[in-house]
């Protein structure tokens, strides 16, 4: 019998990668979260302290996922403590997934919203020209870069990471590059999963130059499934009929790259 | 003639008999707006407090293993006060509010925040399982109902709707009291209290431990409340309770619902079920000779 993605199932935690300082990956077997879309999540339960929306990480081994946290608040910096052999639960996949475009293909990521990215990238084609953007604050906090390399290797294909301050990379927002990218180039297809304001302005310029573009948001998210309200943004409830939306509906969205809604519901200002 | 599904609860009219149930996507003008497009008769609001609410830590809803939901949000809200203004502009969709609060000075004050909105009722929830002071621990409070329902219709001309559920005082009663203080109308079921532990962990699922039932595994207990219901009282019923289909929402009024709400189905079939519960429903109508809801409404009984 097919699972419910609705329930929770435990899996223990195989395997903690540290890729910065603040970031880790923990590796898990679960042949349903193996084989999800990029823009896909879970939500994550960590036994006795909260559940999270995350999206599904690659493994480079079969049957196995992972996935890739920040430690932020006591969520998940509960995730970022476990250690191997530790319990999570996960219920999904939810949510929908990127469409895929052939020929020069632009992705566009900071912090964790790299790892829709990294998935994504597993489902290039070798005629694909790929670019990827990473943007970071420092040095410190790059990650993914070598992994971007090692997805493409049979592509053409090029990595290029700014940093804020410049102490890696390119120096400057990662949005200035993306400038500087669509202005002499043509691509088939924008793909972007980072800071909303990193997406905001990376759609704005691609839908500038008439590029397809996509963007998978992030919200407050309770259900996970089109219950209870919490991820709304405009009309569109985010995972449900997203995380990934095309641009021209985003920036037809009054919300998109303005205002999130905390816990009680009310609208912040990025 | 093509029959048709428009209902009236009490002095409420309704152009669909098919309402989204509080608490289900209920926090935004622009979510309401496109469920009313999508069919929606009228929407109920998250049950809103005087102030705002965060609601419980997650782990906050999850599925059954064979269908249904339990959920403890902890009735997370934007407050009134925001939520009035939110909804001031609206006047094109049917919102009914739903309020919660411990005292009748706290529903009192809420009902002040929407004088300048055009409403269609408001529910008052006596049932929600899962939350301390408010909800079904007001329900099952027959002095505090017969407070809070007095003090509110004299607030507000505006209809006022009961939502009951299975607490420690018979829901019958609970219902009979607010018929004696003048309720114009009853929803009938809430969540109905429920855990679920998970095995492996060896720890229930959900941070508030206790939460409520919801989906298809309950619309046999909701039906039966309507029955019970709309065979002992006469007062406008709103069924609630699992239904996910046109099929459930006839069984509702044949039991004796003037009208129904969803809530888990949006989540196990998304929004295009209100459309296809409506057609449903018409196309059962023009089948049984039916031109109106009203026929419909608790012909079970005289069988
Ligand atoms: C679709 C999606 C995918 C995500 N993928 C990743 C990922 O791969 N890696 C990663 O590190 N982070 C990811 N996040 C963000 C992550 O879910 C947390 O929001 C973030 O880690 C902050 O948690 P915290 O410890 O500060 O939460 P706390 O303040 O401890 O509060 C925890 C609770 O707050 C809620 N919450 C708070 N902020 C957010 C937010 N921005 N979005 C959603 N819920 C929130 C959660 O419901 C959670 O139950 C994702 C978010 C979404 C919506
Ligand atoms: C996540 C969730 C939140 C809910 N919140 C509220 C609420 O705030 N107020 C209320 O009166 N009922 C609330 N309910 C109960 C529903 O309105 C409804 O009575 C119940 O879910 C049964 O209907 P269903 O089986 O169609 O979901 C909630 C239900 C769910 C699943
Ligand atoms: S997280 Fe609940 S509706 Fe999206």
């Amino acid at each position: 019998m097919q699972r419910n993605p609705n329930h929770t199932t435990i899996c223990i935690v195989e395997k903690v990668i540290d890729e910065t300082p603040t970031v880790r990956t923990l590796v898990f077997s679960d042949d349903v979260m193996s084989k999800v879309l990029p823009g896909q999540f879970a939500m994550v339960w960590i036994p006795g302290v909260n559940e999270l929306p995350m999206s599904v990480m690659i493994s480079n081994e079969l049957g196995k996922a992972a996935f890739t946290v920040r430690k932020h608040g006591p969520a998940s910096t509960a995730l970022f403590n476990l250690k191997a052999g530790q319990q999570i639960g996960v219920r999904g996949p939810y949510g929908n997934s990127f469409d895929l475009k052939q020929g020069k293909i632009l992705l566009v990521g900071g912090g964790t919203g790299l790892v829709p990215m990294m998935r994504l990238l597993t489902f290039m084609n070798p005629q694909d020209d790929v670019t990827v953007l990473i943007g970071a604050k420092t040095k410190d906090e790059v990650f993914f870069e070598d992994l971007a390399n090692k997805l493409l290797t049979k592509n053409i294909h090029q990595v290029i990471v700014t940093t804020d301050d410049g102490s890696y990379g390119e120096k400057g927002y990662v949005t200035d590059m993306v400038k500087k990218l669509v202005d002499v180039n043509h691509y088939d297809g924008v793909y972007t999963c980072g800071p909303e304001i990193m997406m905001f302005k990376t759609v704005q310029y691609a839908h500038s130059k008439g590029l397809f573009v996509q963007a998978s948001l992030e919200r407050m998210m309770k259900c996970g499934v089109g219950i209870c309200g919490s991820c709304c943004v405009g009309e569109d409830l985010v995972c449900r009929d997203g995380t990934v939306f095309d641009g021209d509906h985003l920036l037809s969205n009054p919300e998109f790259g303005h205002f999130h809604r905390n816990k009680a519901g009310i609208p912040e200002i990025y | 003639m093509e029959p048709s599904i428009s209902t009236s609860v009490g002095s409420i009219n309704l152009e669909r008999p098919v309402m989204l149930a509080s608490g289900i996507l209920g926090i935004s003008l622009d979510v309401f707006r496109r469920l009313h497009r999508n069919g929606a008769g009228a929407v109920v609001t998250k049950s809103l407090s005087k102030e705002p609410w965060e609601g419980y830590p997650n782990p906050t809803i999850f599925g059954l293993k064979n269908g249904g939901w339990i959920n403890a949000v902890g009735l997370s809200n934007p407050g009134a006060p925001y939520f009035a203004k939110m909804i001031e502009p609206n006047n094109e969709i049917p919102i009914i509010v739903s309020l919660v609060g411990s005292i009748p000075e706290d529903f009192e004050f809420m009902i002040k925040q929407f004088e300048n909105c055009k409403i269609t009722a408001y529910e008052l929830n006596l049932s929600c399982p899962h939350v301390a002071k408010v909800g079904l621990e007001v329900g099952d409070d027959p002095e505090l109902v017969k407070k809070i329902v007095t003090v509110v219709k004299n607030t507000t001309k505006i209809p006022i709707i009961a939502k009951v559920g299975l607490g420690t005082t018979h829901y019958l009663d609970t219902v009979g009291t607010a018929i004696e203080c003048g309720i114009d109308a009853i929803t009938a079921l809430n969540t109905i209290r429920a855990m679920a532990i998970n095995v492996d962990t060896k720890r229930p699922i959900l941070s508030n431990k206790y939460g409520g039932l919801s989906g298809p595994p309950i619309k046999p207990i909701a039906l039966r409340c309507v029955y019970e219901i709309s065979s002992k009282y006469d007062v406008p019923i709103i069924g609630c309770g699992g239904i996910s289909t046109w099929e459930d929402a006839v069984e509702f009024f044949l039991a004796g619902a003037s009208a129904v709400q969803i809530g888990s189905a949006i989540g196990d079939n998304w929004i295009g079920v209100f459309d296809d519960i409506n057609s449903g429903i018409k196309k059962y109508m023009s089948e049984n000779g039916f031109s109106t809801i009203r026929e419909m409404i608790g012909v079970a009984k005289k069988s």
